[in-house]
């Protein structure tokens, strides 16, 4: 197990590297860079002036030089100051971070809630009405765009029927209440969003689980539990879930992206402030800073996310280990 | 079932047979009818702005109303599908020969070089694709090209995976090693040996790809950094919906059930495609 883990961390440097490269290549691409963005809103800067603030970014030195300055700063979580407003981009980040978290956790966690029993119900009575109606709405759930979704639920919860909010993540006139009236305002704002996220990954992930169900059912040992006289419920849910639920943790690994950069359009959508708004604006705003500021800490959460997910699949399939 | 009949026969066989399979191949084959001859089947000129008829419902002249400018959305729809099915066929197109060609040289040789193709995929994967996307298309300006090239260059991983495991499984087999023992190159048994017996995966993930092509490309339009006006898209019609959604719900609904159909179309038939292949549900 644990040469497992330290293999799986070992790998994960070149990773890392790769990754970082990638996204200073990119913003290298960028024409002019970050001097001509700055000049862009005096056009008075003269030639000297320009050529100063290129030293001052170091935009005159080789692109590895460039890249070792850019990383060194950015390992000690100086992601230098955006564009727009002078602020730092770490406490942009930081404080459109918890919103988005928030928003995807719950998705994830509705997800799981309604995916896996469907999944299983599925399995196990497949063919049946209840399993031709899932499979349906999965194929539609898988095909549907989420943002025309989210305008639909808008016009019929928001604009029709008036009961839900249809922007932002509270309402203009909160200072008159309690917490626990704040508490439900933010959940009636949060309710359009996380639904419409879980949607898609609904589609998915109860497909998912149904055909991993019925894999395992197909396995000898389900067979030979039944024949021992096991009553069903205890063959589904001791014997065959279990085995079933293991690649669940890798689908959790891999849904780890979306948790990040999964709501970039939902939130345009909802007006909602969180990071998938922040890379919208600072992507329309050419702010590099900020652009490189969300992408690599992203990348890097997400490979983390893996590899977490790698450590916990070794430890519940030991087969995975002696690979 | 003569079980003499190649296996591209048998294959069309089972997917006949399958019902989903069929409707989704009717509506995929429905909405490139439409979209090809759109300049025959749409009524008016998508670019025709028209200011006496702006934000109409739907109505005899328009069947699916007009936009905030006037034009008629149900043209606007029609020459929408050409961009989405090109972005769609010309993206995955590219990821799909980047795939091969990674694949197969990461499957066939192994080593440091499957190594490094597969190190390339996990960076790739790791990367949330809307944020790379988004910050490629901050550098480059949003245009059709652009945007082909840019959902191609992420979403190679899928078919460089499915390639390498086909690659991985036949280079073991006799006709390879027989091919290698006449002394033909690796270049010759990878493209005339192994590549067309290890091509049926990817046409699942192709033809599921193209959906995934067109929600990614109507997402982009919906948010602006797609194909610019006047060009019609599908995204950019949603995106014209929301800002009027309170008076104009036809905006909204047609161009997106345009994209769901489409969409579904493609994915049942990837699915179906993919049983139809499926070893086990021969008998």
């Amino acid at each position: 197990m644990l040469t497992y883990t330290l293999k799986r961390l070992l790998l994960m440097i070149p990773i890392l590297i790769g990754i970082t490269v990638l996204s200073f290549g990119i913003m290298r691409l960028a024409p002019g860079g970050p001097a001509e963005a700055q000049m862009e809103f005096s056009a008075k800067a003269s030639a000297e002036a320009r050529e100063r603030l290129r030293k001052l970014y170091g935009a005159d030195q080789p692109f590895y030089k460039q890249y070792a300055t850019w990383l060194h700063k950015f390992v000690t979580l100086d992601f230098g100051t955006a564009f727009a407003d002078g602020r730092k981009v770490k406490d942009k980040i930081l404080e459109r971070l918890p919103i988005t978290l928030a928003i995807n956790l719950l998705s994830l966690g509705l997800v799981l809630l309604i995916a896996i029993p469907i999944g299983i119900l599925s399995a196990t009575r497949q063919y049946s009405l209840l399993d031709r109606f899932t499979t349906f709405f999965v194929f539609i759930g898988f095909s549907t765009p989420s943002f025309w979704l989210a305008l639909l639920l808008i016009y019929l919860f928001g604009v029709q029927w008036g009961i839900l909010p249809i922007s932002g993540i509270q309402s203009l006139e909160t200072t008159g209440l309690t917490v626990w009236g704040r508490l439900s305002d933010w959940g009636h704002h949060l309710i359009l969003p996380v639904f419409v996220s879980a949607f898609g990954g609904l589609a998915g992930f109860s497909r998912y689980v149904r055909n991993n169900m019925l894999e395992v059912m197909r396995q000898d040992y389900i067979r030979t539990a039944r024949a021992k006289g096991l009553p069903e419920s205890v063959v589904i849910f001791k014997h065959a879930l279990r085995n079933a639920l293991m690649p669940v943790i890798t689908i959790l690994g891999l849904s780890l992206p979306g948790i990040i950069g999964g709501s970039v359009i939902m939130e345009q959508v909802f007006g909602i402030p969180g990071m998938g708004q922040l890379m919208f604006q600072s992507v329309m705003s050419r702010d590099y800073n900020l652009v490189m500021g969300i992408l690599v800490p992203a990348a890097f959460l997400t490979m983390l996310g893996n590899f977490l997910a790698d450590i916990g699949y070794a430890f519940a399939d030991p087969r995975v280990r002696l690979k | 079932m003569n079980k003499a009949e190649s296996f591209s026969a048998q294959t069309l066989y089972y997917l006949l047979r399958n019902r989903l399979a069929v409707i989704g191949g009717t509506l995929v084959a429905l909405v490139f009818i439409l979209s090809i001859f759109a300049p025959l089947f749409a009524p008016y000129n998508p670019s025709m702005i028209d200011i006496k008829s702006i934000l109409v419902g739907p109505s005899s002249s328009h069947w699916l109303g007009t936009d905030d400018l006037g034009r008629d959305v149900l043209s606007r729809m029609l020459w929408g599908g050409r961009i989405s099915l090109e972005v769609g066929f010309v993206a995955v197109g590219i990821a799909t020969l980047i795939g091969i060609i990674l694949g197969s040289l990461a499957g066939f040789y192994g080593g440091w070089i499957d190594s490094l193709i597969m190190r390339a995929v996990d960076i790739m994967l790791s990367i949330p694709t809307i944020f790379l996307i988004l910050a490629v298309i901050a550098i480059l300006e949003p245009n059709i090209i652009n945007i082909m090239i840019i959902i191609g260059l992420t979403s190679w991983m899928e078919p460089a995976r499915l390639i390498r495991a086909e690659f991985i499984t036949l280079k073991e087999r006799e006709f390879v090693i027989a091919a290698h023992a006449i002394g033909a190159t690796d270049r010759r048994i990878i493209m005339k040996h192994i590549l067309p017996n290890g091509l049926s995966p990817i046409l699942v993930s192709a033809t599921m790809g193209i959906g995934g092509a067109i929600l990614i490309e109507s997402g982009l339009s919906f948010l602006g950094l797609g194909v610019q006006p006047p060009t019609p898209s599908w995204g950019s019609l949603l995106s014209a919906g929301k800002d009027n959604i309170e008076i104009a719900w036809w905006l909204s609904a047609f161009p997106g059930l345009a994209i769901l159909i489409t969409v579904l179309g493609y994915n049942l038939l990837g699915e179906g495609i993919r049983d139809a292949l499926d070893p086990r549900q021969r008998e």
